[in-house]
């Protein structure tokens, strides 16, 4: 897979004389390593496991940050899909925005990525351009300018007056404010689009030059060369985007005036859960929504991974 | 041929536009005189106006713009270093040492790549809030210490891997032992990694919202997305210039990294696949 490949190592090239692989050999800098690896170790006990853990725990609390954590069972998972109607709003937002903004950003990047490919060795300053707004994007700054552009007298809806679409204010009409959410998201389609240039590069021309010769259209060779050689790196795309499209925060509070828009209609999942823990100081229901996110992740990541052997195309392996 | 050079340019020119519209549009609205910021579609001002970024950069409750910017640099160049030294130094075992466990807590640290760190937020936020640590940096740098971000990490093993492992293994001929190697050898050859992970954590940091907003309460203690945070409860059309003002403000440290590194920053993620 061409985005993680690994440098070649040189020890291929040169064999180094053979040595036994017996335990002192093995764990020749046992010491040594350690003392590397230290800082990361405090690291992932102290901040990562061990937190972890204690918030698994709190999840099955009541625990305001004040008094002692008191066991309540699952009542907080009961509490998240019985009773109350805004977590289930969270849920309608964050599904929405992934289930959009991933597949656009994805249709959008391959699509510049493809057109910036058909000129080799000519396209680092589009590149350049076209990567910007994803280093810019993450911003509050950026944010703020996307509200403006999309609020009454905006650019967005002048724009869209001016061809005789009247649109609200996006930003204040309920059902429109994730929408520009979303477009937040799709604008920053440079990363993915930087990856899929990448693989792009490494498709054989002779692959295509063969197709030629056999008359295949441009609709053919896409369907039949360039996606399946790609779906490696669409593969590698989807699982990275979708991991962070169910993250979202910055934008959704910018754009949603802080409190999630009009109606709840841009409240994110951890703009709900920040609300819980940090301004309500329902430590324990917070923790309790964090653990269902994480395990939503890992069931959509592994849901992507089990289907990659349906089509996801390693060529060498075949 | 040359028509459809042409028109590729066209078609390639026209897109950049589209894309980089929205950050020119906030670099003349911080100019504009604020009742015509939303009300015209020109995208020029029809004159310069320099309220926007007088009346912003004095800042809110007293405490001014030029302290929020500060605050950022410190946290951001502190974030910095800390990463830099604490995923090196974990990179370099994984990427070269042999050791036990080796493999399982490789596999450990690529899982904490998929981690949503909500999960672990409470119990940090508990952690730091009975060391008496909210509302100070050390949350915010603390991490960065302990090598939480595996982003980096992986991204300087696979650099490391790319090393030649004859150059060590001269090096140990010649008597080094495995700091020095380390330090001599590796650390040398692994800069481009160094500096792409230390252009990545700073603009990370520099946008980073999130985490600044749950940790630091106090005005003198704002960054500059807190800062701008003041901004957004707030939708009345005085207050226009200041916000576009600071916005692009915010922006520049951003933009000039960009400019300078972009060759480092687009083949980072190529090679990484690193998110912007």
């Amino acid at each position: 897979m061409t985005v993680l490949k690994t440098p070649p190592s040189s020890a291929t090239a040169a064999p180094a004389p053979r040595k036994p692989r017996g335990a002192g050999r093995r764990r020749e800098h046992q010491r040594e390593a350690y003392v590397f690896l230290t800082p990361w170790l405090l690291g992932a006990i102290g901040l990562t496991v061990g937190p972890m853990i204690v918030s698994l725990y709190l999840s099955f609390t009541e625990y305001d940050l004040f008094t002692e954590p008191r066991w309540v069972g699952f009542e907080n998972f009961v509490r998240m899909f019985t009773e109350d109607d805004r977590y289930l709003q969270s849920v309608k937002v964050t599904l929405l925005y992934v289930l959009v903004a991933v597949p656009m950003k994805m249709i959008v990047s391959l699509l510049v990525a493809m057109v910036l490919n058909t000129r080799a060795g000519s396209n680092g300053f589009y590149r350049s351009a076209f990567y910007a707004p994803s280093l810019l994007g993450a911003s509050v700054a950026a944010a703020l300018v996307w509200r403006a552009m999309f609020t009454e007298g905006g650019t967005v809806n002048e724009l869209l007056d001016g061809i005789g679409l009247n649109t609200p204010s996006w930003v204040d009409d309920p059902s429109y404010t994730i929408w520009s959410v979303i477009l937040l998201a799709v604008w920053q389609f440079g990363a993915p689009m930087v990856i899929f240039l990448a693989g792009l590069k490494q498709i054989p021309r002779e692959l295509y030059e063969a197709a030629e010769v056999d008359g295949a259209s441009p609709v053919r060779k896409f369907w039949h060369i360039t996606l399946p050689m790609l779906s490696p790196v669409i593969f590698f795309n989807l699982v990275l985007e979708a991991i962070h499209a169910f993250q979202v925060f910055t934008p959704a509070f910018v754009i949603g005036g802080g409190r999630g828009g009009p109606a709840d209609s841009a409240l994110v999942y951890t703009l709900y859960l920040y609300q819980a823990g940090f301004e309500d100081f329902e430590m324990g229901y917070a923790s309790a929504m964090a653990w269902v996110l994480l395990v939503v992740i890992a069931i959509v990541t592994a849901v992507i991974f089990r289907s990659a052997r349906l089509w996801v195309f390693y060529g060498d392996k075949s | 041929m040359r028509a459809k050079t042409v028109l590729w340019h066209v078609l390639c020119l026209a897109a950049v536009a589209v894309v980089l519209y929205p950050l020119i549009w906030l670099a003349f609205a911080s100019v504009k005189p604020p009742s015509e910021v939303l009300s015209s579609l020109n995208l020029l001002p029809s004159r310069l106006v320099l309220d926007g970024y007088r009346q912003g950069w004095e800042g809110a409750a007293g405490i001014g713009f030029g302290t929020f910017f500060m605050n950022s640099f410190v946290v951001a160049v502190a974030s910095v270093v800390a990463n830099v030294l604490s995923c090196t130094l974990a990179a370099y075992a994984f990427a070269r040492l042999r050791f036990r466990f080796s493999g399982p807590l490789f596999a450990f640290m690529i899982a904490t790549l998929m981690l949503p760190h909500h999960v672990t937020l409470i119990p940090q936020y508990v952690i730091f809030q009975q060391a008496g640590m909210v509302n100070t940096f050390v949350p915010l740098i603390l991490p960065k210490l302990l090598a939480t971000e595996a982003f980096f990490v992986f991204l300087i093993v696979q650099f490391m891997r790319g090393i030649p492992r004859e150059l060590d293994e001269a090096a140990t001929i010649d008597g080094c032992g495995v700091y020095k190697t380390f330090w001599h050898v590796v650390l040398p050859l692994a800069k481009p990694a160094l500096v792409t992970t230390s252009i990545f954590t700073f603009i990370w940091t520099w946008n980073d919202f999130f985490t600044q907003m749950v940790y630091l309460n106090d005005a003198e203690k704002f960054t500059v997305p807190l800062g701008l945070r003041l901004f957004v409860d707030t939708s009345s059309q005085s207050n226009f210039g200041a916000m576009f003002a600071m916005s692009a403000l915010a922006l520049v440290p951003i933009v000039l990294f960009f400019l300078v590194f972009q060759r480092l920053l687009v083949e980072g993620v190529s090679t990484s696949g690193l998110k912007g």
